[in-house]
C-alpha cells in the first residue's frame, strides 16, 4: 500500500448535451440568416477537430444587422417599460443558468478551456452579469448619473476568445440594461457559445432586432465598429486593435470603451501569507491558460524571500494537471489557437535568448491540439520582452525588489495599466502601496477575482471606461462618464 | 496725476513649471484687442515648450495627487481669492480681448471666479460621488474610488478667453491631475493674468502650464506626446480636432471631444469636465480571520 | 504578556518541568526563552483564510470515479482509527470494534483492515488482547482528555498508564488555555514531558483547533507540537465543534510538509471529527495528494480519527464491487 501514487482515473464531462450544427448563420433581427462572407472554420484547440461551420458577416451583413437594431431600438426597445426590459434579462439570466453545464461544455469545447473553469467561473458569472443589470433597468434614474438617463442607440460590440460567453455577458447585459440594442461580434475561433446565447434570446422571446450576433473575423469587426449608425462602440481585446479602433472612431460622436492589454506586476512582500500567496501567483498566471488580460504575469518578488518562493512555486505548479479541457480534473487546458500558440513559443524563445532562465514542470501534453506548459521565468531583468511585451500564454516572468518603493517604480514601469496584485499581511502597507499603483483593479492578498457589481478597466494603455457596476452602465448613457 | 506719463508695459511670457519663461525658440506674435488694435507681443509656445511643459507637469502629478481632497479644494480656493484682487485688471483685459461692455466683461470675470469656488468644493465630494463599496458576492472588502488620470493636455477655448479658460482648468485641477494648457491663441492675455494669480497663490509650480500661441501647431505635439495622459480638444481649431484624437489614439489617450461649437460657459457644468480626467481604481482584499 | 512563567534568561538553569529536548535543527534555539519562541512562532508565515478556504473549495471539486476511487475507498479504511469515546464504553463494545478493525467487511475477506483502534487508555488492555497479532495499533487517548484540564503529573501519570495497558500510540490535548494565553513555552514543554512517557508508544498531539479558531493559532500550535517531538499532529479530539474542517487540515498539511523541508523529519497528520462520509474522506486524500503527496498516502503518516465513517466506506466499497447502492443493514452496527 505504501508509496501509491494517487493517480486521478480520466473524469470526463459529457459532451453529449451540446448539440453541435453542421453549419451556423448569422442572427439578425431574430432569426439565424445565410452570411454572405466566407464561412470559417471553428476548430477545438485541445484536438483540432472542425466543430462545424460559422458564416462570416459581411459589410452589407453587417449593415442589415444595425439597421435592425436600429428598428429595434427605435419601435420597441427603447419604448419600452424599463421594469420590462429588466424582465428579459431576467428570463435570459435564468436560462443561462439552467442551460449552464450545455454552455460550459461547449465553451471548453470551442476554446479549450478547463471545464472546472468554464462551469465554476465563465457561466455562473455570465449569468449573474445578466441577474445584476437585470435590476438595474428600472433604477436608473437613481443611479447618480444625473436625471433620466438616456440611452446611446445601437451599440457596436466586438469581444475576444478567452472568455467568450462572459465577454460577451459584459457587454450584452449592461448594454440592455441601458435601453441599448447591440451588433457584437464575437471572435473568430470561438462563436459558439454567443450563437448559442442567440438560441437563448430567441427562448426568453426577446423582441427581434434587440441582440444581434455578427460573426466573422477582423473585417467583419471592422465593420461593426466603422459603420455609421452605430452610437457606441464597445470593444475587449488587444491594444494593437484598440488603438486601431481609436483611430477609426476618432472625428465620430461614437461613445468608445475599450478594455485592452495588461502585464500586471503580483507583488509579494516578505511578510505575505506565503501558501495563499502561491496560490495567488498560480491562480494569476495559470488561469484560463494565462489568457487573461489581467494576468498576473510579472511576478514582483522580494529579494529576501525569492528562493523560498519560487521553491514553493515550482512544487505547487507540478501539482497542476494538463490536458483535456472536458477532464473535471483539469487545471490548464488548450492553447486557443495555433496562432497563440505560436506567439507564446516565440516570446518565450526570445526569454531565454535574452538570458531568462525557464523553468518547466515535466508534464505530457497531448500529441494532437495546441498545448504549452506551465512556464516560470527567473533571472527577468525589467528590459526583457518577457517582462514587457504581454504573452497571453502560461508564462511568468519572475522580478525581485528590495524596498516596497523599488516595488511600486517596477509595478509601474509598464504601458499597461490593467491590474496588480500585493500579498503582505500589513494592512496599512496595502492601501499605501494599492494606492501608488497605476492600475484599474488591485488585488490584494487575492487575485482574479471578478463580480458584476465591481467596476472593472485599465489605466494607461490598458484601455479606457469600465465594465460592472454602477460605473459600467455609464458607459451606455448619454452625457455621463463617469 | 500728471495723464502724460508713458506707460510701463508688460511683457507676456509663458507660464511653465511655475516660472515665466520666453519661448525657447524666442518666437513672438502680436495680439490685438477685437478691433484689431495692438495689444501686446505674446510668446509663441513651440514644440520644445510643450515638451518642457508636459516634464513639468508630470513632476508635479505625484506630489498633486497625493495631496489631500480638503488640502486641494483649498488651494483652488485661494486661487478664487486672489482672482478677486486682480479683478480690475481681469475685467479690462477681458473686455479687451472679446470685445464686451464692461458689464459683460465684469460678469464673465465673476462667472470665472465663481467656477474656481465651485470646484473647489468638488475635490473631497468627488469619491464619495464617483465611488463606493461594491457589494461582491464573496468574502471580499471591494471599493472603488476615483483617482486623477495624469498629464492632461487642454485646449482651451478660443473665443472665451477666461471664463471658458477656467471652466477647462479647473476641472482638471480638481481631479488632481496636472494640466498643460494651450490658451485661445487671439485672445491669450487673460490667460497670462491668471498664471500671474496662480504663481502668487497657492497652486505648486508644475501643476498648471500655460502656452500662448497656435493649438493648431501645438496639438499635435501633445496628442502625439505619449507622457500626456489625456486630452481635451475643446479649442481645437477647426477641422483638427479629428486629426489630434487620432494621433492620440496611438497612447490610448482619455480624449474630450470639442463641441460642435464653443458652449455657453455659463451653465452648470456638472461632473462633465471632471469624469473624462477620472480613473476608477477597484480594490478587492479577502475578509477573514 | 499573559503569564510570564518563565525566566527569560536563556542561560538559566531549567526548572523541573523544563524541556529534556531540543528541537531539531535548525530550530534547536527557538525555545531557549518565553520571548524567543514568541518571536518565533509569531514569525511564521500567516494564513489568509479565505484563501485557505478557497484551496480546499477548488480541491473539493476534485472528481474521483472507477478505479482511482476504489483505490482511495481501499486507503481510507486502511487508514481509520477506529473510535469509540464514550463514557459508556465497555469491554464488550471495545471487543466487537476490534472485530470489526481487523474485519471491517465480513463478507468480503479482500477488504484491508483499518489502522488502529482508539479507545480511553482504561480500555487499552483490552482493545490490545482483542486485536491480537493483526497489526492493528491500539490507540488510547490520554492527558485528561480531551479537556486537558488536569496537572501535568496527573497527564503524566493517564499516558503512563495508557502504555501500561498495551497502548502502542498516545492521542494527547494539548493546553489550550495556556495556548491561548501566550504561554506557548508551557504547551512545548508538556508534549516533550509526555512524549518521554510515552517510550517507544507513538503520539498523537491533538490540538483541538475548534478552540484555537485562527488558522494562523492552528499553524502556531502545529509547530509547537513538531518541534516538541509529536509524531502525530491531529485536529480535534471530536468533542468540540468545528473538528476537522478542511482548511485547518491544510494549513496543518502544510505545516509537516515545511517541518520536513526543514528538519528532514516527517510527521504523521490525523483530522479527527466531521469526517463522517467517504467523500469527505476522498476530500483529505485529494488534499493530501496535492499538498503533500504520495509520502503521507500510507497509514503510517496518515489517519482518520472516525466512527462513522468506515460504514459509509464499506456501503461505497460493496458499490463499487457490484454496481448497485447498498443499504445499512448491509454493513455491520457496532
Amino acid at each position: 500500500m505504501s508509496s501509491s501514487v494517487f493517480e486521478y482515473a480520466p473524469a470526463p464531462e459529457s459532451r453529449s448535451i451540446v448539440d453541435i450544427a453542421p453549419s451556423y448563420g448569422l442572427f439578425v433581427d431574430g432569426e439565424f440568416v445565410d452570411g454572405t462572407g466566407e464561412p470559417l472554420k471553428s476548430v477545438n484547440p485541445a484536438t483540432e477537430e472542425v466543430l462545424t461551420e460559422v458564416a462570416t458577416a459581411s459589410e452589407a451583413d453587417v449593415d442589415r444587422a444595425v439597421r435592425a437594431a436600429r428598428r429595434a431600438f427605435d419601435k420597441v426597445w427603447g419604448p419600452m417599460r424599463p421594469a420590462d426590459r429588466g424582465k428579459y434579462l431576467f428570463r435570459i439570466a435564468r436560462l443561462l443558468q439552467e442551460r449552464a453545464r450545455e454552455f460550459a461544455v461547449l465553451e471548453s469545447l470551442d476554446n479549450g478551456k478547463p471545464i472546472r473553469e468554464s462551469r465554476d467561473v465563465d457561466v455562473p458569472l455570465a449569468a449573474a452579469h445578466f441577474f445584476y443589470h437585470a435590476g438595474w433597468a428600472d433604477k436608473l434614474d437613481h443611479a447618480g448619473l444625473g436625471p433620466a438617463p438616456r440611452p446611446l442607440g445601437v451599440a457596436g460590440q466586438v469581444i475576444p476568445w478567452n472568455f467568450p460567453l462572459l465577454m460577451l455577458a459584459w457587454k450584452v447585459a449592461p448594454a440592455l440594461a441601458t435601453g441599448n440594442t447591440v451588433v457584437l461580434k464575437p471572435a473568430e475561433t470561438t462563436p459558439l457559445t454567443a450563437l448559442l446565447f442567440a438560441e437563448v434570446c430567441r427562448r426568453a422571446d426577446l423582441p427581434p432586432g434587440v441582440v444581434n450576433i455578427v460573426t466573422g473575423a477582423g473585417e467583419t469587426g471592422r465593420a461593426v465598429v466603422e459603420h455609421g449608425d452605430v452610437d457606441k462602440v464597445a470593444f475587449t481585446g488587444s491594444t494593437e486593435v484598440g488603438k486601431s479602433i481609436a483611430r477609426a472612431v476618432a472625428g465620430t460622436r461614437k461613445k468608445v470603451t475599450l478594455e485592452l492589454g495588461g502585464k500586471a506586476a503580483n507583488i509579494v512582500f516578505d511578510d505575505a501569507p506565503i501558501d495563499q500567496a502561491v496560490e495567488g501567483i498560480v491562480q494569476g498566471i495559470f488561469f484560463n491558460q494565462g489568457h487573461v488580460c489581467c494576468a498576473g504575469s510579472r511576478l514582483l518578488v522580494q529579494e529576501s524571500i525569492h528562493d523560498e518562493v519560487i521553491a514553493s512555486l515550482q512544487r505547487r505548479i507540478g501539482t497542476l494537471r494538463v490536458g483535456d479541457p472536458l477532464d473535471k480534473n483539469t487545471d490548464i487546458g488548450a492553447i486557443n489557437s495555433a496562432e497563440q500558440l505560436a506567439r507564446i513559443r516565440e516570446l518565450s524563445d526570445i526569454g531565454e535568448a535574452e538570458g531568462a532562465e525557464r523553468w518547466q514542470p515535466a508534464c505530457d501534453l497531448p500529441e494532437r491540439g495546441f498545448w504549452f506548459p506551465p512556464t516560470v521565468f527567473t533571472n527577468v531583468s525589467p528590459a526583457h520582452r518577457i517582462a514587457r511585451d504581454e504573452v497571453f500564454g502560461p508564462v511568468l516572468s519572475v522580478l525581485t525588489f528590495r524596498t516596497p518603493d523599488e516595488a511600486v517604480a517596477k509595478a509601474n514601469n509598464t504601458t499597461y495599466g490593467l491590474s496588480a496584485g500585493i500579498w503582505t499581511e500589513k494592512g496599512s502597507r496595502i492601501l499605501k502601496i494599492a494606492n501608488q499603483l497605476r492600475a484599474g483593479v488591485i488585488w490584494a492578498n487575492t487575485f482574479n477575482k471578478f463580480d458584476p457589481t465591481s467596476p472593472f478597466g485599465g489605466y494607461k494603455q490598458s484601455g479606457y471606461g469600465r465594465e460592472g457596476g454602477r460605473h459600467g452602465l455609464a458607459a451606455y448613457l448619454k452625457g455621463h462618464d463617469a | 496725476m500728471s495723464s502724460d506719463r508713458l506707460a510701463v508695459r508688460k511683457t507676456y511670457k509663458l507660464y511653465v513649471n511655475g516660472a515665466f519663461p520666453r519661448s525657447e525658440s524666442g518666437r513672438t506674435y502680436e495680439v490685438t484687442d477685437a478691433k484689431g488694435h495692438f495689444l501686446a507681443n505674446a510668446a509663441r509656445a513651440s514644440r520644445k515648450d510643450a515638451r518642457d511643459a508636459v516634464v513639468a507637469a508630470r513632476a508635479a502629478f505625484r506630489k498633486w495627487s497625493g495631496t489631500t481632497a480638503y488640502n486641494r479644494g483649498q488651494v483652488l480656493y485661494r486661487v478664487a481669492e486672489v482672482m478677486e484682487g486682480r479683478h480690475v485688471q481681469f475685467c479690462e483685459e477681458v473686455a479687451q480681448s472679446e470685445g464686451l461692455s464692461s458689464s459683460k466683461a465684469r460678469a464673465a470675470v465673476d462667472a470665472a471666479i465663481d467656477r474656481w469656488v465651485w470646484y473647489a468644493g468638488w475635490t473631497d465630494k468627488l469619491a464619495a460621488v464617483l465611488g463606493g463599496a461594491n457589494p461582491v458576492a464573496g468574502p471580499y472588502f471591494d471599493f472603488s474610488m476615483p483617482e486623477p488620470t495624469g498629464v492632461v493636455a487642454v485646449l482651451a477655448p478660443q473665443q472665451s478667453s477666461l471664463l471658458g479658460l477656467v471652466s477647462v482648468l479647473a476641472p482638471v485641477l480638481a481631479t488632481g491631475s496636472t494640466a498643460v494648457v494651450v490658451t485661445s491663441k487671439e485672445r491669450p492675455l487673460p490667460a497670462i493674468t491668471l498664471a500671474e494669480v496662480l504663481a502668487t497663490s497657492d497652486v505648486p509650480g508644475g501643476v498648471v502650464n500655460l502656452l500662448t500661441g497656435d493649438a493648431e501647431e501645438l496639438g499635435t505635439w501633445l496628442a502625439e506626446h505619449a507622457d500626456v495622459d489625456a486630452i481635451d480638444l475643446t479649442g481645437a481649431p477647426a477641422g483638427r480636432a479629428m486629426e489630434f484624437e487620432r494621433e492620440a489614439a496611438g497612447t490610448v489617450k482619455r480624449v474630450l471631444r470639442p463641441p460642435a461649437t464653443e458652449p455657453d460657459w455659463t451653465a452648470d457644468p456638472g461632473l462633465s469636465r471632471m469624469t473624462p480626467f477620472l480613473e476608477t481604481k477597484t480594490v478587492w482584499h479577502p475578509i477573514g480571520v | 504578556m499573559a503569564c510570564m512563567t518563565h525566566v527569560l534568561d536563556p542561560d538559566a538553569l531549567p526548572d523541573d518541568g523544563r524541556a529534556l529536548m531540543a528541537p531539531l535543527p535548525p530550530y534547536d534555539d527557538v525555545t531557549r526563552s518565553d520571548s524567543a519562541f514568541r518571536a518565533f512562532l509569531h514569525g511564521l508565515p500567516g494564513v489568509d483564510q479565505v484563501g485557505a478556504e478557497s484551496r480546499v473549495a477548488m480541491l473539493g471539486t476534485r472528481s474521483i470515479k472507477t478505479t482511482s476511487k476504489a483505490w482511495a475507498i481501499d486507503t481510507a479504511i486502511s487508514m481509520v482509527d477506529l473510535t469509540t469515546l464514550e463514557g459508556a464504553d465497555t469491554p464488550g463494545k471495545v471487543r466487537s470494534l476490534a472485530a470489526k478493525a481487523r474485519r471491517p467487511d465480513p463478507g468480503d475477506p479482500a477488504c484491508p483492515h483499518v489502522a488502529a483502534v482508539c479507545v480511553y487508555g482504561d480500555l487499552a488492555g483490552v482493545a490490545r488482547e482483542a486485536l491480537g497479532d493483526s497489526g492493528i495499533h491500539v490507540a488510547a487517548v490520554a492527558t485528561a482528555f480531551p479537556s486537558g484540564r488536569a496537572s501535568r503529573a496527573v497527564k503524566i501519570a493517564d499516558v503512563q498508564d495508557a502504555v501500561a495497558n498495551g497502548a502502542d500510540e498516545i492521542d494527547m490535548v494539548i493546553d489550550r488555555g495556556a495556548f491561548l494565553s501566550g504561554r506557548y513555552l508551557d504547551v512545548y514543554e508538556e508534549i516533550v514531558a509526555v512524549k518521554e512517557a510515552c517510550g517507544d508508544a507513538h503520539l498523537k498531539v491533538i490540538l483541538e483547533t475548534g478552540e484555537l479558531v485562527t488558522l494562523d493559532n492552528v499553524r502556531r500550535a502545529s509547530w509547537i507540537a513538531m518541534l516538541a517531538g509529536g509524531d502525530f499532529i491531529k485536529t480535534s479530539t471530536g468533542k468540540v465543534n468545528p473538528a476537522a474542517t478542511l482548511p485547518v487540515s491544510l494549513v496543518m498539511l502544510e505545516a509537516v510538509r515545511d517541518f520536513r523541508a526543514a528538519t528532514g523529519r516527517q510527521i504523521g497528520f490525523k483530522p479527527a471529527g466531521g469526517i463522517r462520509t467517504t467523500k469527505d474522506a476522498i476530500k483529505h486524500l485529494v488534499l493530501i495528494n496535492e499538498t503533500v503527496g504520495a509520502d503521507w498516502l500510507d497509514p503510517d503518516w496518515f489517519r482518520f480519527g472516525a466512527s462513522s465513517l468506515l460504514n459509509d466506506l464499506l456501503l461505497q466499497r460493496q458499490k463499487l464491487r457490484t454496481g448497485h447502492y447498498s443499504g445499512p443493514d448491509y454493513v455491520t452496527v457496532d
